[in-house]
């Protein structure tokens, strides 16, 4: 019986054994370092906030796994022989495999800052950080300031999470408003005043210089990169973005880039080993996709993708329409196509913006300044449907057929007060002054 | 893992003033237990109810509208009253304790019996019982007056809590209204209008008010007129009519969240356990047989109930014990026949069940009636059946297990496992009801919030992470999973019945060509 062997236990991983069990009855194993069982890592925060516990967070109970015949082995792959078709894991055990996927992931990445490695600095991605900042940061008198350094999703999540608990969060962020490489204006800037809101000390345009060691091998402070400002702290986390936690494949022959390089067919460049989710690197990026996809979904349709390829139906990653979401601290986040902050953003595309006089709610819909074809929805505070944005995308509905039509795609709970005509007056009046 | 005790979720001094306050008000009503003789008994009783609910609000209040709006559940893991820590237990032990003595011991509350004075923490209500219906007060009147204290005392931190949610505002408005309109206040007004009349609260409806169609109730109504008649036909229309339209409409929760007593104080004083009904698979299990176990035992029991009082002599009333049992057999094998023929499909391995439960039902009903007696049925005495049923089902069930062990089991034990009209109104739920909760496309994190929340103990996430609607006869429709979910996966909605199950392997978001290929059934 051929054996499928996969390293990495996240939802890529876990949704490609799921799928190849229900197509064949191959012997699958899922390798992890991490944790014994399945968790979704997007919901360490509750834990540390108390919403939930950890086991709160495994989606399957502990019988799934044995009921559906996927062996669970817990160990360190150090070293990949792929001639031989052997894994070797840290401690000397070894495992034969037919055909390996690699599912490994992330890891935060760290810029080589002065004392990055010092305790209390801690990323905020795997199971052991959150053990780790449990024991750096269980309440106010123990953590008495945290520093937060990197403005994207996984920085505002922990300052929400350092908030919980009343610990006063320091968030430096190195652009000039949050994650508005992603974000339109109107919207980070929305954003910003939202944590404001919660009582975070924001620092815009601001980045590390060096974290400070208390001489016992622990944080005492970081120094501010422009002004020399030195700020008491005694958690440093750092979420300036994650990269593929491929360390292991060093000496091995499969390709690396930044990540494990794959073919449309998540294919490497040797025979029999695939790689999925976050660590696997397109070879040309798909669409607007970045070559390298670090989001749940995509790891996710990864899986289901690569299990008909392992189970006989070859078949590409072809994605279909972007989406995404997010929440930030109280306000939730969807897009569905595409909208660019200033960064990235075609020249052809043109941006309609709308927002509630409350401040934390907002729409930007993007579309084709020329064709006026509808291209992508962000939407802030408001729930909408992705089936009808996905037909939409599908049918290159207009942009006037969209905002007229905007009621239909609404996803918020019965009773809520609806916005639909206050923003096609908006678009209608916008219109006009143009 | 071991979790510290964080600091944050220390109380603020105001937070301690107003527990204190609380406190006081139920201190007041432990030495009235006592037998503390209190010569103003209305002044002490306002007193007493005045402070546990103004306690109850500025608590909330400083709890609450100091931060912004959003979901609230910081720490509900942590704190030992509801992560099952030493406050839960001691909680459980004293509610629970206070059932037994409600249901079997009243007279240590202070219930004078044969026409005696109430004493103790009975008396203490006597001014209010007389002030609504002119007479004293009994262990029920207490109970349903602090019953109904607290689901508006904590039906208005819920709000507070809930305040960005409109769903959650007007649900929670709705069930504070007909607690204290329809359970506590209009019985007592009808009493005062017509003292003959059974004590009826319009929103109860059969199986839960099965007494109402006792023999000394039944001839109650009917002795009162037009009025006691109007009554019993809308007690039938209730089941018959009223209630398979509206579940239709908009799923059970028009009731369970919306309109129920029991749904009502598990909604408000119970929403800080919710998140402790067990989630797991043998639990769910559990649950099917024995809500289904206590519906057929009410359906038994009721029939048999309503079978001993009438004749057997059509020229003395045309409703003989054997047309009664006739039109009953006929009903049910109506709607099992219906649902064999439309809803096989549906239905998979749980038609077995449906059967074998229909059989048993039905069997169980004829040999009643070839065996029974005026005075016996299934060779016990009749009044023996109703008796078992009100005292382990109505009273333990219900009361002691179903609210006592709120802090232990979650807040909708009794809803979950025990409820027979959750029963029958879950069955048309997940059968023939426009109610489902849609799943957002791909965007489902498996995150486990929606789960977690679930006082139903539904897996809710083990759907929404396949992008499938729930569609379960347990879901009473409350709405938090939809709130709490941190990627706007969830909407309670009512909608065509066509499409409404939708189980797919590939989610939204994939390639179209394998979403066809694998998605195609």
């Amino acid at each position: 019986m051929e054996h499928i062997v996969i390293i990495g236990n996240g939802i890529s991983g876990v949704t490609l054994a799921r799928h190849i069990r229900k197509l064949s009855e191959k012997k699958i194993t899922i390798v992890s370092a991490e944790t014994e069982y399945f968790f979704s890592r997007t919901a360490l925060m509750y834990v540390y906030m108390g919403h939930m516990k950890f086991e709160h967070t495994q989606p399957y109970e502990n019988w799934f796994w044995e009921k559906n015949r996927i062996d669970l082995k817990k160990g360190y792959v150090e070293n990949v022989d792929v001639n031989s078709k052997i894994l070797h894991f840290s401690n000397g055990e070894t495992m034969p495999y037919d055909k390996l996927v690699i599912a490994t992931g992330s890891k935060p990445n760290k810029f080589g800052w002065p004392g990055q490695d010092l305790d209390g600095v801690m990323g905020m991605y795997h199971k052991q950080d959150l053990e780790n900042l449990e024991k750096y940061a269980p309440n106010k008198d123990i953590c008495k300031r945290a520093v937060i350094v990197g403005g994207g999703l996984i920085g505002i999540e922990l300052a929400e999470m350092l908030n919980s608990r009343s610990i006063p969060v320091t968030f430096l962020v190195r652009e000039s408003s949050f994650w508005n490489g992603v974000l339109p204006e109107g919207e980070s800037a929305m954003i910003n005043r939202h944590i404001r809101n919660h009582h975070i000390d924001l620092r815009l345009s601001t980045n590390l210089r060096e974290i400070k060691s208390d001489g016992n091998g622990k944080v005492k402070s970081v120094v501010i990169e422009e002004t020399g400002e030195e700020i008491q702290c005694d958690v440093v986390g750092l979420t300036a973005g994650v990269s593929p936690n491929i360390d292991f494949l060093k000496d091995s022959e499969i390709e690396t880039g930044r990540g494990v390089k794959v073919n449309r067919y998540l294919e490497t460049n040797i025979p029999d080993v695939y790689a999925i989710g976050d660590c696997a690197e397109q070879r040309e990026a798909i669409g607007n996709r970045r070559p390298i996809e670090a989001v749940w979904y995509t790891g996710r349709m990864m899986g289901e993708t690569l299990a008909q390829t392992i189970c006989g139906n070859r078949m590409q990653y072809k994605p279909g329409h972007w989406f995404n979401s997010a929440k930030f601290m109280d306000i939730e986040y969807q897009t569905y196509g595409w909208v660019f902050g200033s960064k990235g953003q075609p020249d052809h595309e043109e941006h309609f913006h709308w927002k509630h006089k409350d401040d934390t709610k907002c729409i930007t819909v993007a579309f084709d300044k020329n064709t006026n074809e509808f291209l992508g929805i962000n939407t802030f505070g408001i729930r909408m449907r992705h089936e009808t944005f996905d037909k939409w995308l599908t049918e290159k509905r207009d942009m006037d057929y969209v905002m007229n039509h905007l009621a239909e795609a609404n996803f918020d709970p019965e009773f809520y007060s609806r916005f639909e005509k206050e923003i096609l007056a908006a678009y209608n009046n916008q219109l006009q002054i143009v | 893992m071991s979790l510290a005790r964080p600091d944050a979720l220390d109380i603020t001094t105001k937070q301690k003033v107003a527990l204190g306050i609380g406190i006081v008000g139920l201190f007041i009503l432990a030495l009235a237990l006592f037998n503390t003789d209190f010569a103003n008994q209305g002044l002490f009783l306002t007193l007493a109810l005045g402070f546990i609910v103004s306690g109850t609000a500025i608590y909330s209040r400083s709890a609450y509208l100091n931060k912004l709006e959003g979901i609230k559940n910081d720490g509900q893991w942590f704190k030992s009253i509801s992560s099952r820590g030493f406050w839960g237990w001691a909680a459980g032990i004293i509610l629970t304790t206070f059932y037994i003595i409600l249901y079997f011991y009243p007279q240590y509350l202070g219930l004078g019996k044969d026409g005696a004075e109430n004493t103790g923490l009975i008396s203490l209500f006597d001014p209010l019982s007389q002030l609504l219906a002119g007479r004293n007060a009994s262990q029920w009147f207490v109970y349903g007056t602090l019953y109904t204290i607290a689901i508006l005392a904590f039906g208005y931190k819920f709000i507070l809590k809930y305040r960005h949610n409109r769903y959650q505002k007007i649900r929670t408005v709705s069930v504070m209204f007909f607690q204290l309109g329809f359970a506590f206040l209009i019985p007592e007004f009808m009493y005062v209008m017509n003292n003959d009349l059974p004590y009826y609260d319009l929103k109860s409806i059969w199986p839960l008010n099965y007494y109402i169609f006792d023999e000394w109730s039944v001839k109650g109504f009917l002795s009162n007129g037009n009025i006691g008649l109007a009554l019993i036909l809308f007690g039938i229309l209730s089941i018959f009519v009223i209630t398979p339209i509206l579940t239709y409409k908009y799923g059970k929760r028009w009731y369970c969240s919306w309109v129920c007593g029991c749904g009502g104080l598990a909604e408000t004083a119970g929403d800080p356990f919710r998140h402790l009904s067990s989630k797991k698979l043998s639990a769910w299990k559990l649950e099917r047989w024995l809500i289904h176990l206590v519906l057929v035992f009410s359906v038994v029991m009721t029939t048999a109930m309503v079978y001993t009082y009438l004749g057997y002599d059509s020229n003395d009333f045309w409703l003989t014990r054997g047309v009664f049992i006739t039109l009953v057999i006929v009903f049910l094998t109506m709607i099992f026949a219906g649902v064999m023929y439309f809803k096989r499909q549906e239905l998979g391995k749980d038609a077995k069940y449906g059967a074998i439960g229909f059989f048993v039902v039905i069997a169980l009903l004829l040999i009643m009636h070839f065996t029974g007696t005026t005075n016996e049925l299934f060779y016990v005495k009749a009044g023996n059946l109703r008796s078992v049923y009100g005292i382990y089902i109505g009273s333990i069930f219900s009361g002691v297990i179903g609210t006592g062990f709120y802090p232990i089991l979650g807040s909708r034990a009794w809803c979950r496992f025990g409820c027979p009209m959750a029963a029958i109104l879950g069955f048309q739920q997940r059968l023939f009801s426009k109610f489902r909760i849609t799943t957002n496309g791909g965007q489902c994190i498996s995150c486990g919030n929606c789960s977690n929340s679930c006082e139903m103990g539904i897996d809710v996430r083990h759907y929404a992470q396949k992008g499938e609607n729930i569609v379960r006869s347990s879901c009473v429709g409350c709405g938090i999973c939809a709130a709490v979910c941190p990627r706007g996966v969830l909407k309670l909605e009512n909608d065509s019945m066509k499409g409404r199950i939708n189980p797919t392997e590939v989610l939204l978001g994939n390639d179209v060509d394998l979403m066809a290929l694998v998605n195609q059934k």
